[in-house]
């Protein structure tokens, strides 16, 4: 792994959001438009229901911590399919370039963007809602982590998957991460859930990060033992995550892939 | 003392339904330009593939500067380089950004310098700031050949570089890139579907056909072995099995 390789790369995305409004768009317009629909409803839901103060804080909270992991899974899956537009793949793995490293540089693409993101975020939400986020207190910030971990580790299986199959398999890069989201007690609690849901979603490490967090707005103590049930799921799934990328990566070499994805 | 800087042996490509190079075995010796010729789907792509190690053979060994491809990945593509016509580069940064990202990656020193003069080289030096969306197809072409001499590589692979250029352009690439071998000993592998530029580049030319070396030699020796008047017909004769 070679340090000046990884920062060539994010600098290379860097440069691409200087230049590019539309780009910039996408961490100011879903983060505004979300906000507004739901903290709207959640504003409307509050007037009804007397007596739960912590429900605002919920759905906000969720909202923005939700967009913390789509906004990582798509910074890896989006960083690398600018690559293939590009038809610069090629370009890429001709060159020292390792996996490891177009993967290392994805991700700290994709971290930044989430911080961007975030900001705007976390901004608008104390502007419209008087919001804030950090009420919930610095214990978010491990939790935090784990969602962009989560986010990695399916941006990386979704970048694996669009690798082997082309851009017919694009559309995984917009949802995939949505299909987690039922079971991963963002809006709700794992209880809520039919008994086999339960299961897989105690399996979902974004499920004890949201759980914590309930539990942390709810009881001011700090739900540990998600915290360890989240880290410990993300490291087996971010590790899967990188030895199928490489797996698929191999794949693609046999089959002969890498001239024809998006040339 | 001239010695090979690419040795290929028994190399096999099968895919699924087609066997696309079969057992080729050849060596490509320092400074020389190798010219592979072929019909289309002859294996010429797969071949300049597999010794860039994007495409993994089914069998056979590939040397590359005196060392294994397979186990020393890193350290040959960092003095090898490559382009072709169906390779791009980012659109939405300018020239000179994308070069840099290249020089970053292949950690050139001085990559300032070294980016000026290979636009001017390649006469693009006012593209410099030009963002690459808005570069005419012979343009970006320079610009990825710029690409390909930015590590000073010790062998270029190029795919097919001029297919999209203009007789005059094509020429003065030739030429540019024929006075950069004469000044660096630089080693191209290089493919054409121009008979006149393949008699004009090669000192030696691989004829490919389906998946199969038919003959090596200069290109004179070749239009005399096949006894045609020169290369067109020569391929002629052989792509259509005459
Ligand atoms: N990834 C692949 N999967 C299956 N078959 C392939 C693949 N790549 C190439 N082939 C087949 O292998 C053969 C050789 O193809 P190749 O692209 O190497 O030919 P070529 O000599 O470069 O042709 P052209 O002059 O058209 O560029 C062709 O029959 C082609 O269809
Ligand atoms: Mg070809």
């Amino acid at each position: 792994m070679k340090l000046h390789r990884i920062l060539a790369l994010v600098n290379r995305h860097l440069m691409l959001y200087k230049r590019s409004p539309q780009r910039m768009m996408e961490i100011v317009y879903w983060p505004l438009l979300d906000l507004m629909v739901w903290g709207f409803i959640t504003v409307y839901l509050a007037r009804y229901k007397e007596g739960l103060p912590a429900f605002v804080t919920f759905f906000i909270g969720a909202l923005i911590l939700w967009d913390v992991l789509f906004r990582a899974q798509q910074g890896i899956c989006i960083s690398f399919l600018e690559e293939i537009w590009s038809r610069n793949l090629l370009n890429l793995f001709v060159s020292p370039l390792g996996t490891g490293e177009f993967l290392s540089a994805t991700m700290l693409v994709s971290i930044l963007k989430v911080i961007g993101a975030s900001i705007m975020t976390i901004g608008l939400a104390y502007l419209f809602y008087s919001f804030n986020l950090f009420m919930i207190g610095l214990s978010l910030v491990p939790f935090v982590i784990n969602l962009v971990v989560t986010g990695w580790a399916i941006g990386i299986f979704a970048t694996a998957i669009i690798l082997r199959y082309g851009q017919e398999a694009e559309v995984l890069a917009w949802g995939l991460a949505f299909l987690f989201q039922p079971v991963s007690a963002v809006f709700y609690p794992i209880s809520v859930l039919p008994p086999s849901l339960q299961v897989i979603a105690n399996g979902i490490p974004a499920a004890h990060v949201f759980e914590g967090m309930r539990a942390v707005i709810e009881t001011k103590a700090f739900p540990l033992h998600e915290l360890i049930w989240a880290t410990g799921l993300n490291v087996i799934y971010l590790a899967s995550a990188i030895l199928f990328f490489n797996y698929m990566f191999r794949v693609v070499k046999m089959k002969g892939l890498l001239v024809r994805i998006g040339a | 003392m001239i010695h090979s800087v690419v040795e290929v042996r028994k190399l096999t490509k099968r895919f699924e339904r087609v066997t696309a190079v079969n057992e080729i075995s050849f060596e490509i010796y320092q400074g020389e330009i190798l010219g592979m010729l072929g019909p289309n789907g002859a294996g010429k792509t797969t071949t300049i593939q597999m010794l860039l190690g994007i495409t993994t053979p089914t069998s056979g060994q590939i040397r590359i500067l005196g060392l294994d491809l397979d186990r020393n990945r890193e350290e040959i593509l960092a003095q090898v380089n490559f382009s072709s016509s169906y390779v791009s580069l980012p659109q939405s940064l300018t020239v000179w950004e994308n070069l840099r990202v290249f020089a970053q990656i292949y950690h050139v020193r001085n990559y300032r310098e070294k980016i000026d003069r290979l636009l001017s080289v390649f006469e693009i030096a006012p593209l410099r700031d030009t963002v690459t969306r808005k570069l005419s197809t012979g343009q970006l072409t320079r610009v990825s050949l710029a690409k390909a001499l930015l590590n000073d590589p010790k062998i270029l692979f190029l795919d097919e570089p001029t297919a999209s250029l203009d007789p005059d352009i094509a020429d003065k690439t030739r030429l540019l890139l024929k006075t950069i071998r004469a000044q660096s000993g630089l080693t191209i592998l290089y493919t054409s579907h121009n008979m006149r530029e393949m008699e004009e580049m090669s000192d030696r030319i691989i004829f490919l056909n389906k998946g199969e070396i038919i003959s090596t030699g200069t290109p004179a020796e070749i239009v005399k072995r096949f006894e045609g008047e020169d290369l067109e017909e020569v391929f002629l004769k052989i792509a259509r099995g005459t």
